[in-house]
């Protein structure tokens, strides 16, 4: 029904669609283009060449970024598994417990760490944590993540949750299921979708963070976005393109697989 | 009737929630190999005593008993009753053989033996080609089944079910009606099935009960409830009936003496309760026929008609301006009176009832 | 308990029923020390006395809110007079958080109607497309653009070498920069919840003004943007409040002529230069800027839910 007769068309829409997704993927991809440059000089073009992926891996900054992807890799992966179980408690607690006391006010505090600025939670933090005798490290910021993870793993199990109407563990345990088997065979795999999307969701959100790390983060340790930005501080070189694109990839990996599970589980609800 | 006949006896169940009262002290007493029906329009507090009698709601007061043992301390999954649920509620992530098995291997039943009640289960409700599939792949008769086979599996003292007609379309729905009276008859276990729909009730039960705010109304077998209504509530929900506003001049011996609108004169059976003065005759629009103007039991003028098919309703205006409906067979034979005659309306004596508010 | 709702549905079973403190514990213990307990600290930080080289001293002073709003000139003997330095910069990040969100809500809305109104297959496939960049590294994302839009990056080489300019175009260190950074950044969340409101509108709603003489255009006025709003409302809250504490847009893209908030509190909790209770102050300024912003928000949104 396309033409003038269709009302959900309106004139120049697609246009700035495009000039969206052109904003929104030009830089990503001129600075994949470059990254490829052979020319030591970041601005002209020298040809195609690796050369800075090889320096990647085995270039004099090499050990220091290994390091540092090394320590966002650890600390993505212990935050984003205790924010998804923490998160999925939280969930079964606001979707199942029904009214209690106190109930508004958890789903703000859960909430919370969205609602604060950023620089606010990175300085509050930083203050925190030597006030109270901490020292700043791999730990500190394993908390500090930890905290703004829960919330982005609560989003997609709560609403997952939502959908699921407790009929199912009623069925469960009218056929005999203890509560404890009620939530183990019903609930849980039902639950899986949103689990996993919420963990990848806290996971991506935890490689992201520059800000709140750089504040706590100790002297000496780095995760990939600070050594990245205390060395883009003294200007742009291609080393940093390379890495900028091999991050970038292991992005679109991650997305398109949450992407895809999130799918599955679509797909699963269509069916019922 | 003794009492070891009885399979759930519902005594005083009294249910609030906050200021709101659901269920006002219900007593009922369900039969073995019975199967019966609560009704009544959305809100009466149906639905609560079933999910009362199923372990899911508290009750304020009272007691439920199964076969004189008192359930009402055990959690649902201690209680040997099995529901059907309105939407089903079957596992999605689960096969229609491992929904079935369920509730047997949670009472530790083997998996041999669970596979094998499976099976025959299945059998029972004509799905056993199925039961490899995933209930998403089901159509909605089809998964009402599944919910059926699944809730007799573990062989329930009781079975429940909750409205487990209202997601079927209206013809699957009719012929799922005589399959689910057909397998209680076979299987011998008591049903207590809950609807609003009153074709329902009238088709499948053995008895009904009829509910309304929170009370049960009447208790008996579908004709009773239709032909021996107790009181107004009965007789407008169950079917269509007129309600003449009379005077009753006297009752005697269950029969009542009553002057009808335009004053003539009628006797008919009354509802016990009944006292001279003011009062309400039911009659159904089935049970009136047409004559002479001065021969009837009252003088109508006809405002229209409506085409019904097998019938036709005749709608009338009575001389106080009270409008009634008369049904007539649509039949060659049948006297068809116009648009604006004065006609006389002769009531079936013994089908018209005096009922009190 | 209505018998037309499906048994259970908002009914708690009763599994977890009393249980919810027990499973919201862990919740609690860590946003609420690690979060909330310190952002309540900041609060008392805000009135303490300031220690040299960073700290503070346990004793009561207004010194950081003082210093925020009124400057008694070098020695602090003069009169009080408004001091516009830090509002001023407060009023810069609020206007250009304002500016990005109006940029994301003109280019979010069309691109959000658009996608809405593919078919359903490719409907994901278009949204999929818009978020993959919110994915992908915000710093790595800033870094980018900063490549690209510099004086000797690919686009002013471009334009130089097609002749459509004969000098770099400047954009780096610019407001507009800063504007174009954050509009970058947070674009996808202008798009998403405009996305889900207009794929819940009803387009018979756009018929039946069609049908009543409406033109395209007024349908979308009269019609289309009052229903969608709280959608909208949503979207621009989503991009305005993490726009007004952003730092790596403005760090990165700007210079020191657009300066904002968050690096203005960065400023005093790094080195020695810092001062701490006016930084705190100055957080705590910012967070009641947001907190209203919510605030406002969410008593609409009741308003909205319980018409």
């Amino acid at each position: 029904m396309a033409g003038k007769t269709d009302l959900r068309r309106f004139p120049g829409f697609l246009t700035v669609t495009t000039l969206c997704l052109f904003v929104l993927y030009a830089p990503l991809i001129v600075v994949a283009v470059y990254s490829f440059n052979a020319s030591t000089s970041i601005t002209n073009w020298g040809g195609m060449s690796l050369t800075w992926y090889v320096d990647v891996f085995i270039g004099p900054e090499a050990p220091k970024f290994q390091r540092a992807a090394l320590n966002s890799m650890i600390i993505a992966v212990c935050a984003s598994v205790i924010a998804t179980v923490v998160a999925t408690l939280a969930a079964v607690a606001m979707t199942r417990a029904g009214r209690f006391r106190g109930k508004t006010l958890s789903f703000a505090l859960i909430n919370l760490p969205l609602m604060v600025p950023e620089v606010v939670t990175a300085v509050a933090s930083l203050v925190f944590f030597s006030a109270i005798g901490f020292t700043t490290g791999l730990t500190t910021i394993l908390i500090a993540h930890t905290v703004f993870c829960i919330p982005f793993a609560y989003l997609p199990i709560s609403a997952r949750m939502q959908s699921i109407p407790d009929t199912y563990e009623q069925a469960a345990m009218d056929l005999y299921a203890s509560p404890r088997e009620a939530f183990r065979l019903v609930l849980l795999p039902l639950m899986t979708p949103g689990i996993l999307s919420g963990f990848l969701l806290a996971f991506i959100i935890s490689l992201d963070d520059f800000l709140i790390t750089n504040f706590v983060k100790g002297a000496g340790i780095e995760t990939l976005p600070t050594a990245i930005f205390g060395s883009v501080k003294q200007g742009i070189k291609p080393n940093i393109m390379a890495i900028s694109t091999l991050m970038l990839v292991v992005s679109v990996i991650f997305v398109s697989l949450s992407w895809l599970v999130g799918r599955m589980g679509q797909d699963k609800k269509k069916n019922n | 009737m003794a009492s070891s006949e009885i399979a759930v006896s519902v005594d005083q169940v009294v249910k609030r929630y906050g200021s709101v009262t659901a269920l006002h002290g219900v007593s009922l007493d369900i039969r073995e190999n019975e199967f019966f029906t609560l009704l009544g329009p959305s809100g009466c507090g149906k639905t609560t005593l079933l999910r009362a009698i199923a372990g899911f709601e508290d009750v304020t007061e009272g007691h439920i008993r199964l076969k004189g043992q008192d359930l009402i301390d055990q959690p649902p999954f201690k209680r040997p009753v099995n529901t059907v649920f309105q939407q089903y509620a079957l596992f999605p992530h689960m096969s229609v053989t491992e929904n079935v098995m369920f509730g047997l291997l949670r009472k530790s039943w083997s998996r041999q033996e669970a596979e094998r009640r499976a099976q025959d289960v299945l059998e029972l409700v004509q799905l056993s080609d199925f039961a490899k599939r995933k209930p998403g792949q089901l159509s909605g008769g089809q998964q009402q089944r599944v919910a059926l086979a699944r809730a007799l599996a573990p062989r329930p003292e009781v079975l429940l079910l909750d409205e487990p007609l209202s997601a079927l379309d209206l013809k699957l729905r009719q012929a799922v009606r005589m399959e689910l009276k057909a397998i209680q008859r076979e299987t011998g276990i008591a049903f207590i099935f809950v609807t609003h729909d009153q074709e329902e009730a009238l088709t499948m039960s053995d008895r009904i009960a009829v509910m309304s705010a929170g009370h049960v109304q009447q208790v008996g077998s579908p004709r009773e409830i239709y032909e021996t209504p107790v009181n107004r509530f009965v007789a407008d929900f169950i079917g269509e009936t007129n309600l003449l506003d009379v005077q009753v001049l006297s009752v005697t011996g269950g029969v009542a003496q009553v002057l009808m609108p335009g004053n003539r004169n009628f006797k008919c059976p009354a509802a016990a309760v009944v006292n001279a003065g003011p009062g309400h005759l039911s009659v159904r629009p089935e049970r009136i026929s047409v004559c002479a103007e001065a021969a009837g039991d009252l003088s109508a003028t006809v405002t229209g008609h409506t085409y019904l098919g097998t019938d036709i309703q005749l709608h009338v205006k009575l001389v106080d301006g009270e409008a009634m409906s008369v049904r007539l067979q649509n039949a060659e034979t049948t006297l068809m009176p116009e648009t604006g005659a004065v006609v006389g309306l002769s009531l079936e004596a013994g089908a018209a009832r005096l009922l009190a508010d | 308990m209505a018998a037309g709702a499906p048994m259970g549905a908002g009914n708690s079973s009763r599994i977890y029923k009393g249980s919810g403190w027990k499973l919201l514990f862990p919740s609690w213990i860590i946003i609420g020390i690690f979060l909330l307990a310190p952002v309540l600290m900041m609060g008392v930080y805000s009135f303490l006395t300031k220690e040299f080289r960073g700290g503070v001293i346990w004793q009561f002073s207004l010194d950081a809110y003082d210093q925020f709003f009124f400057d008694r000139g070098l020695f602090g003997d003069e009169p009080p007079r408004l001091e516009w330095t830090y509002i001023g910069i407060f009023w810069r990040s609020i206007w250009q958080a304002g500016l990005a969100t109006l940029a994301c809500l003109l280019i979010g809305f069309p691109t959000a109607w658009f996608i809405a109104t593919r078919d359903p297959k490719s409907r994901s496939t278009w949204l999929f497309l818009v978020t993959i960049p919110y994915w992908v590294n915000l710093l790595i994302r800033t870094v980018s653009m900063k490549f690209l839009i510099r004086d000797t990056g690919p686009l002013n080489e471009f334009l130089l070498s097609i002749g459509v300019i004969d000098a770099p175009l400047g954009l780096i260190n610019t407001n507009f920069a800063v504007q174009l950074g954050l509009f970058y950044s947070y674009l996808p969340f202008m798009v998403l919840p405009i996305y889900a409101a207009v794929e819940r509108y009803d387009f018979s709603l756009s018929e039946a003004a069609a049908d009543l003489y409406a033109g395209r255009w007024t349908i979308l006025r009269l019609v289309i943007l009052p229903v969608v709003k709280p959608g909208i409302v949503a979207g621009c809250i989503l991009v305005f409040v993490p726009s007004l504490g952003a730092f790596l847009a403005p760090d990165l893209l700007g210079g020191a002529k657009t300066f904002m908030i968050g690096s203005l509190i960065e400023e005093q909790f790094k080195g020695n230069a810092g001062n701490w209770p006016f930084g705190a102050a100055a957080s705590m300024i910012l967070l009641t800027i947001v907190m209203c912003v919510l605030l406002v928000y969410a008593r609409n949104q009741n308003k909205v839910e319980a018409r």
